[in-house]
């Protein structure tokens, strides 16, 4: 077979014969630098469309919304994965290649790595033209006494990672009666290198064991409520695979007071949850939970994602019996919390089941052609809604969102006109519908907290793995690669002393180095380095 | 004075200063070019005072070109210093008005962003002689002020709670001190590109560009950026842990996709693929340029774009 240089880094063999050969040389393109950097690029531009598009995972509503508004591209973007680009197939196997390739490169690098860390420095070249040199100097000391005087200014300095950063060195007797000195540093930038590497596969496992063991629960508690820990408590609650249910800790959580502080015009300044805590066989404990002070129970973790009005609403049909009474959870539609939310009513003791659709102003002004919420504190609340009558459908088995009335068999309540009527009621009033229906009362406003219940068990791992690609990362590129030689040579009674280094071309402080070691061997100051010129 | 007036009066001063040093770089970068043409000229006729070969200004009298490009870096520098000064005071004057890190919101990014760069240039100059990137780095900063101040300009105001956090200290001071190294290494990079056509005669080979004659070669210029690039990668690599710690605390979530994660993504795969292609046969140089380019383009897109087009949990960021 032929051996063809794919780039600095990989040579392969040129496939000439059967599977195998193809095989082996698929391995070696994939495991190339060049076929890693154009996977990074790809990673980049595939990307791009998940923060462009509207996705499932971040969105559903706003996806939805977008599939029906788009005939054509709607259903096309979402079959090729576009609406789910980081759970898509190809985003899928862009990364997948792209760690296979991180492997397959990692491995032999390391065992190179481990080699060369064995291998004893190179001798000095024969020649020090072709690299950045010093001197030569006529210095009074032996040659000996000049290499030592060298090598002792190589050694690193006290207190620093000496072993790992210093240079390694070696000293030759050569046939032209020259002693010449070999240092040479660097591995532990390659070290660092592959530590960060090897890291950012610890990162991809770690959230891998994440994904399949984490659970979510998200459940909405009204002031002076209490929730209970377990799945179906949860209005909403998801998991991955591995996920028992058994391992949810049966806390209850009862929500004493929800503390909302508003500025004059209306910003937010402060939420806060303040919550007695119950874990079974332990005492009740009061704490508080505010945006970025989660509550800790054991894995899991609970935070205060959202909070909002549950108007106390009572109805009464037309029996005068109370069909419905209790806290109604509003959803905040604007910054003043002008909220909406829908009360359905279908044990009426006679007639036909209720429903009603209702907006809340926490601090109500009718202006002359609307009415708004102009602050989010309750300082006036109001509410407003529409009654309907009819069947809420509630019995077909399908299961209903809470806030959303389907009006396909109800009929609005009207007026003697044919209007649909508006009832309005201030906190604590009562009023009638139409037609002897019943009564509405809007008796009292608490607030909810939603709260967020997670756990994780990967992230202490995740974290070691961050931390481990940082500084992996920070020594492959700021420690030096760097060779360093000084050849001292009797000229009669004197000795004359050369120099020379080598390091890339970003770095500027080998010359320096070079200088210390050239001055220790001439037994001089060592002068500073003239630094970056101006190029000529 | 109260401080709101004195932060933006002195923000107004910084800019204007910004603007002269810019002048004065540019002259500085042309007189430097005209000296090398002179110096050349005096060693291929071998006449007069250069006849040996060494460089004109040697030999010749105070008002030579070279003392007038020294004049103008003079000015130029002052002017720098003086106008970072300002910048500072104009920085403090904020953050004691709002009573928060002043890097809360568009406005706020941008001044301390365009502070970040002016200071990470004189830091740099402290070490080594850079004046070549002046021009670049204080008409950048000249422009992003002046956005700042005429468009971006938003009165102060209190935290939302999702940001009162000492996060913002660590997290977004880090990613704007980045913007700051990243913008550096931008303008040294766009010479590169620049300075490597105008070698290679394939474009930017005109007399009106001759100032580029005066700066470093490509390849130095070219390790120039790369000490930037690996210092800002580090700390944007920092930036997107500490932000996904952060998100871990406010959101109960270290990573959701959130428009503002995707692109800081986007930004640090295409910094990784920059320090990649720099050592892969047939990218070094030139391509790995342009990516560093697109790298930084990506972090511009998020600081602006991101913030006020897409709808995500960080959406707070554009008002
Ligand atoms: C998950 C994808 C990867 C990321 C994010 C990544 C990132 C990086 C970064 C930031 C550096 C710069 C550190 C330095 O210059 O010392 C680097 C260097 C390097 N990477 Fe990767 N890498 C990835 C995958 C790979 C793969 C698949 C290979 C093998 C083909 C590879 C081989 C190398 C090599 C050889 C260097 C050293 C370059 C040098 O400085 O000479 N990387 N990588």
């Amino acid at each position: 077979m032929a051996r063809v240089k794919l780039d600095n880094y990989v040579i392969a063999d040129a496939p000439r014969l059967g599977l195998r050969g193809w095989l082996r040389w698929i391995w070696r393109q994939v495991t190339s630098m060049r076929v890693a950097l154009i996977l990074l690029l790809l990673l980049a531009l595939a990307s791009i469309p998940g923060s462009v598009l509207p996705q499932w995972p971040q969105d559903a509503a706003a996806t939805r919304q977008f599939i029906s508004d788009n005939a054509f591209w709607g259903p096309v973007l979402d079959a090729t994965g576009f609406l789910d680009v980081f759970g898509s197939a190809w985003f899928t196997a862009i990364y997948v290649l792209l760690f296979a390739s991180l492997i397959g490169c990692i491995a032999p690098r390391a065992a190179h790595h481990y080699r060369e860390l064995r291998r004893p420095v190179a001798a000095t070249p024969r020649s020090l033209a072709r690299y950045e040199g010093a001197g030569p100097e006529t210095v009074a000391s032996s040659p000996d006494d000049a290499v030592a005087a060298a090598r002792a200014a190589l050694r690193p300095r006290a207190g620093r990672l000496g072993a790992l950063t210093g240079y390694r060195v070696r000293v030759d007797r050569r046939e032209d009666g020259s002693l010449a000195l070999a240092a040479e540093t660097g591995h532990v930038r390659e070290l660092g290198n592959l530590v960060f590497h090897a890291s950012l596969v610890l990162v991809l496992l770690a959230v891998a064991y994440g994904t399949l063991f984490t659970y979510r629960g998200q459940a909405i508690v009204v002031e002076g409520r209490s929730f209970t820990n377990a799945v179906v408590a949860y209005d909403t609650f998801s998991s991955g695979s591995l996920f028992d249910p058994a391992d949810l800790d049966p806390f209850t959580l009862r929500l004493d007071s929800l503390d909302a502080e508003f500025s004059d015009t209306g910003r937010p300044l402060h939420f806060q949850a303040n919550v007695t805590f119950t874990e079974p066989g332990e005492d009740a404990v009061r704490t508080d939970i505010s945006v970025n002070h989660p509550l800790e129970s054991g894995d899991a973790k609970i935070y205060l994602q959202g909070n909002g009005y549950a108007p106390v609403i009572t109805v009464r049909d037309a029996a005068g019996e109370v069909a419905f009474s209790g806290p109604v959870v509003f959803l905040a539609q604007d910054a003043a919390y002008t909220s909406t939310g829908v009360i359905k009513v279908p044990d009426v003791s006679t007639g036909e089941q209720l429903g009603f659709k209702a907006t809340l102003y926490p601090t109500f002004l009718e202006g002359p052609f609307a009415v708004a919420s102009i602050h989010p504190d309750p300082a006036n609340p109001v509410i407003e809604m529409l009654a309907y009558t009819g069947d809420l459908g509630l019995d077909s088995g399908v299961p209903q969102n809470v806030y959303r009335l389907d009006e396909s068999q109800l009929s609005p309540v009207q007026d003697a006109d044919g209007q649909p009527v508006t009832l309005r009621l201030a906190l604590g009033e009562t009023v009638e519908l139409p037609d002897g229906l019943g009564s509405v009362t809007f008796e009292e406003l608490p607030r909810y907290g939603a709260f967020d219940l997670r756990a994780d068990p990967s992230l202490p791992y995740l974290l070691v793995a961050a931390m481990l690609t940082l500084a992996g990362l920070a020594v492959s590129l700021f420690a030096s690669r760097r060779k360093v030689w000084v050849v001292a040579r009797s000229e009669g009674a004197a000795t004359v002393v050369s120099g020379a280094a080598y390091a890339p071309a970003h770095d500027a402080g080998v010359a320096a180095v070079l200088e210390r070691a050239m001055a220790a061997a001439a037994g001089r100051e060592a002068t500073a380095p003239a630094g970056e010129r101006e190029p000529s | 004075m109260n401080p709101t007036d004195l932060s933006v009066m002195a923000l107004g001063g910084a800019t204007v200063l910004y603007a002269i040093a810019m002048v004065a770089y540019a002259i500085r970068l042309a007189r430097v070019a005209d000296d090398k043409v002179a110096a050349r000229a005096a060693v291929a006729v071998p006449a007069g005072g250069a006849a040996d070969g060494l460089p004109v200004e040697a030999a010749a009298p105070a008002s030579s070109p070279g003392a007038k490009a020294a004049k103008a870096a003079g000015i130029a520098r002052s002017t720098t210093l003086v106008g970072a000064a300002l910048h500072a005071v104009g920085l403090a004057a904020r953050g004691i008005d709002a009573g928060h890190v002043p890097w809360s919101n568009m406005y706020e990014y941008t001044i301390s962003g365009s502070f970040f760069a002016v200071l990470v240039f004189l830091i740099v100059q402290r070490r080594r002689d850079i004046a070549f990137l002046g021009a670049g780095v204080t008409g950048f900063a000249t422009v992003a002020l002046g956005l700042a101040l005429t468009v971006l300009y938003k009165d102060v105001d209190t935290l939302p709670p999702a940001l009162q956090s000492y996060w913002l200290v660590i997290h977004v001071s880090i990613a704007t001190i980045v913007t700051g190294i990243f913008a550096v290494s931008f303008i040294a990079t766009a010479l590169q590109l620049m300075r490597d056509s105008r070698d290679r005669g394939t474009r930017w080979t005109g007399d009106r560009v001759r100032w580029l004659d005066a700066v470093p070669s490509a390849p130095a210029l070219e390790a120039l950026s790369f000490r930037l690039n690996a210092v800002g990668f580090v700390l944007w690599t920092f930036t997107v842990m500490a932000g996904a710690i952060w998100a871990e605390h406010a959101w109960g979530r270290y990573w959701g996709w959130d428009p503002k994660e995707v692109w800081s993504f986007v930004i640090w795969v295409l910094y990784a693929a920059y320090l990649h292609a720099r050592t892969t046969q047939g990218w070094a140089g030139r391509r790995s340029a342009w990516l560093a380019i697109a790298g930084f383009a990506a972090l511009i897109a998020n600081f602006t774009v991101v913030n006020l087009f897409f709808q995500g949990l960080h959406t707070y960021a554009g008002s």
